[in-house]
């Protein structure tokens, strides 16, 4: 093969860093860890990456501009900005499910019927739609249908709509740039396993020591 | 329709690129041969992958709406191809995945490089069912040493007082520290007497025969740039080529074997998916490894006077015994977990541990045969499409304790408590997954469907399978023993326990992908289309090199066994030609 002989440094170079950053962890760096073999580093090229295909979904629209608010109004209440991090219509959420709409139509029914039936809970409770009640009244609303093991009966289907919506912003928002970094996680990273650090496993009960008789990397 | 034919008459025509044909043209043209290789699909280049991609990267954040594993995995197909349907029979739920690209499904497979065991070669005689090979495991021995210094693989021989007499010794890169959540489960697991040992996989450690070790990123599946797992394009086919004696072609959709009028192979016509063209390639002898029933599918399309129910099958074997690995899977949630320590726990792109089959079925007195290894994983990975779903059905759950009694304001919710309650759960959750040995059975089996065929007009194949109460029971057998060691951790198991209506999770056949044996080997021709070194007993220049020549499924992950008879085959190959018996 072409790259024989090749070592960590270099095979670093060939997956393309510019950088080889100093270092990123707050805590784990404790370990006997090298500066030769201390190489964290980041993919600098992080952009976004459309398809044709992907683009052409992009120009298509599927929510109405009135859903599109509801939509909004959801995301907000489900994943809210707070002085730790964005939230989830700050990770772009609702564009993301505009274009999952697109992208797995089967979803379409479900998402469409959902935010109709919660129109219509908002008219008989407030005489208005959802997305212009008051905050108060949105969540005295979603107070109802947000906690399966305590929703009345007659609200199930407003439960599973919810249910259904909350995951999708939960993805919208954790695979987002704001939300992976709210979760800190460190990793997708060139670096070398040195095992756990010791608080991790200090944490857990466990040590290095229930494995000694092991030769390890 | 004219047919193209290409004059060249190659040594050997290779059907596939994956496991077995790219072990296959290595061997073959690094021993002089004249190789052509035609593989389904298009060229691929590991380095081309989606590694290191982010989620955001893609606004469909990696959902699995054009790939089964998600947008980032590097498998080109599915079970669902289009212009190339299957059918099934009856209430047969069997599943054909297949991976269309130069390396086949070697691109995405876990890397989980597991040797047959001396038992494994011997089922029939130790329970009576099934049959045993026609090899032991000192004739494939060598050739498993070979491919471990080949490939290179990590991994630790086990402790000898544990008795694990059918997990044979390596030559092993040494294996990656354990992640902190996978000495949790050995500790619960020492209690349960479940040994959890350091995994074997194909991933280097160490730089390996010109390739640099692992950096540890996680996502072997998306194809690793730097040529640090084993995949066929990154291990295989360079050599092949750098002898200068190996011909590819890609987007080549097999259609039959040809043979003259003796009833020898003299080569392979195929479809060019570019021009939609028929060619031939004219060879010497043909090594079929174009995935197990992909290859029965190829040798039962061949029909001709001397071969009137396909290419070597007057035993009729050709197409039964069909097995895929048992699985079944729980997830749990491990309070102890909550809360955790941020760190890059990613490690290599799957376990540092795992559990071999760790019981004696006959002193155990269990009601099954044969048994299952356990892979497991979990902890702080990255997140992805569809991360933290169901989650109404958990975040109640602080406490083990809360099972029976969740706190119904608790559970699902919305606003800064939920947001907070993801971060807390975020990390704390490992699954268990159960991989097991089926039993053999002439009852499951692929045929050609008499009324369809694919976009090309190639007859399709129909499924006929069942799994026994044998693997229903050890489905059972997982579930149990994943609950155990689920609150043996002070954990949670997650979602409804599968019962006997569901089978008990055991997953449809072919969802593990690991579907072999339509081909076995045999020293009687009547009962097994191929003899002890996958040579046809119908048509002596006609091999088969994938998993269709295996005679059992072991509770080990078939990769290692197809790589090593592909070698011995084609050495064989090589032995024959050279004393002018084929």
């Amino acid at each position: 093969m072409e790259n024989s002989k090749i070592n960590r440094r270099d095979s670093l170079k060939i997956i393309g860093f510019t950088s080889l950053a100093g270092l990123v962890w707050t805590t784990g760096c404790e370990t006997k860890e090298t500066a030769e073999t201390h190489e964290h580093a980041h993919n600098t090229d992080d952009s976004l990456k459309l398809s044709e295909g992907d683009k052409k979904l992009m120009n298509e629209q599927f929510f109405t501009d009135a859903e599109m608010k509801t939509v909004t109004a959801l995301s907000a209440l489900i994943i809210p900005a707070d002085d730790k991090a964005g939230g989830a219509v700050e990770a772009g959420t609702p564009e993301f499910i505009e274009f999952m709409m697109k992208d797995q139509p089967r979803h379409q029914t479900g998402m469409r019927g959902g935010l109709h039936w919660l129109d219509a809970q908002c008219n008989r409770q407030f005489g208005k739609p959802f997305a212009e009640c008051s905050e108060d009244q949105q969540k005295a609303m979603l107070d109802q249908i947000a906690y399966p093991g305590s929703a009345k009966p007659e609200m199930s289907q407003g439960v599973n709509f919810f249910n259904n919506f909350r995951d999708f912003v939960a993805t919208g928002f954790f695979t987002s740039k704001i939300g992976i970094e709210y979760l800190e996680y460190m990793g997708n990273r060139a670096t070398v396993w040195q095992g756990s650090p010791q608080e991790v496993l200090d944490r857990l009960g466990v040590s290095y020591d229930m494995v000694k008789q092991y030769e390890f990397a | 329709m004219q047919i193209k034919e290409n004059s060249t008459v190659y040594d050997v025509c290779v059907v596939g690129s994956g496991a077995g044909g790219g072990m296959a043209a290595k061997t073959l043209t690094e021993a002089g041969a004249k190789v052509v290789v035609l593989e389904a699909g298009p060229m691929f280049n590991s380095a081309e992958g989606a590694m290191f991609k982010w989620p955001y990267q893609s606004p469909r954040r990696g959902a699995p709406t054009h790939r089964p594993f998600g947008e980032f995995d590097a498998a080109y197909g599915g079970w669902d191809i289009e212009g190339e349907p299957y059918t099934t029979v009856g209430d047969t739920k069997f599943r054909w995945f297949r991976s269309r690209m130069l390396g086949g499904r070697t691109n995405h497979w876990g890397r989980i490089s597991l040797r047959f065991g001396p038992k494994d070669f011997r089922r029939k005689s130790n329970d009576g069912l099934g049959d045993d090979w026609p090899i032991s495991y000192d004739d494939i021995k060598p050739y498993y040493d070979k491919v471990d210094k080949l490939v290179g693989v990590f991994g630790a021989n086990f402790p000898k007082d544990l008795k694990l007499d059918n997990e044979p010794d390596g030559i092993f890169l040494p294996p990656p520290k354990p992640r902190a959540y996978e000495l949790l489960v050995k500790k619960t697991c020492d209690e349960l007497k479940i040994p959890v040992l350091p995994s074997r996989l194909s991933i280097l450690t160490r730089p390996h025969n010109g390739r640099p070790a692992c950096h540890y990123c996680s996502q072997c599946g998306r194809s690793c740039s730097t040529h640090s797992n084993f995949s066929s394009p990154s291990v295989l086919i360079p050599p092949a080529q750098a002898t200068g004696n190996l011909t590819l072609i890609t987007n080549a959709m097999a259609r039959e074997v040809l043979t003259n009028e003796e009833g020898l192979a003299t080569g392979v016509s195929y479809v060019n998916k570019d021009d939609n063209m028929e060619y031939t390639v004219k060879a010497k002898a043909v090594v079929l490894a174009a995935s197990s029933c992909e290859t029965a599918r190829l040798m039962l399309n061949s029909r001709s006077s001397r071969h009137p129910n396909g290419l070597g099958n007057s035993s009729g074997m050709v197409g039964r015994y069909l097995m895929d690995s048992t699985g079944a899977s729980r997830a749990g949630l491990i309070p102890q977990m909550m809360d955790g320590i941020a760190y890059n726990e990613d490690g290599v792109g799957g376990m540092h541990m795992y559990m071999p089959w760790w019981i004696d079925n006959k002193k155990a007195k269990l009601d099954f045969p044969r048994g299952y290894h356990i892979e497991f994983g979990g902890g702080r990975r990255m997140p992805g499409y569809g991360v933290f779903g169901n989650f109404h059905t958990y975040n109640g759950f602080v406490s083990a304790n809360r099972r029976e009694n969740p706190d119904p304001k608790r559970t699902g919710g919305y606003g800064q408590q939920l947001k907070e309650d993801y971060k807390k759960y975020y990390g704390a959750i490992v699954g268990f997954s159960g991989r097991g040995e089926p039993v053999a059975s002439y009852d499951n089996y692929c045929e050609i469907d008499p009324g369809k065929v694919d976009q090309w007009g190639i007859p399709v194949l129909r499924f006929n399978f069942k799994w026994s109460e044998h693997e229903v029971k050890q489905a059972k057998h997982m579930q149990d023993t994943f609950e155990e060691i689920i609150e043996g951790m002070g954990g949670t198991p997650l979602g409804e326990k599968p019962g006997a209506d569901r089978d008990y999770g055991l997953l449809a056949p072919g969802e593990i992908i690991h579907e072999v044996g339509v081909a076995r080997m045999g020293d009687d021709p009547k009962k097994s289309p191929v003899n002890k070194y996958c040579q046809s007993h119908g048509c002596k220049n006609v091999f088969v090199a994938d998993g269709s020549s295996l005679v059992t499924n072991a509770d080990k992950n078939p990769t290692w066994t197809i790589l090593a008879l592909s070698m011995r085959t084609s050495e064989y190959l090589i032995d024959q030609k050279k004393k002018g018996n084929v």
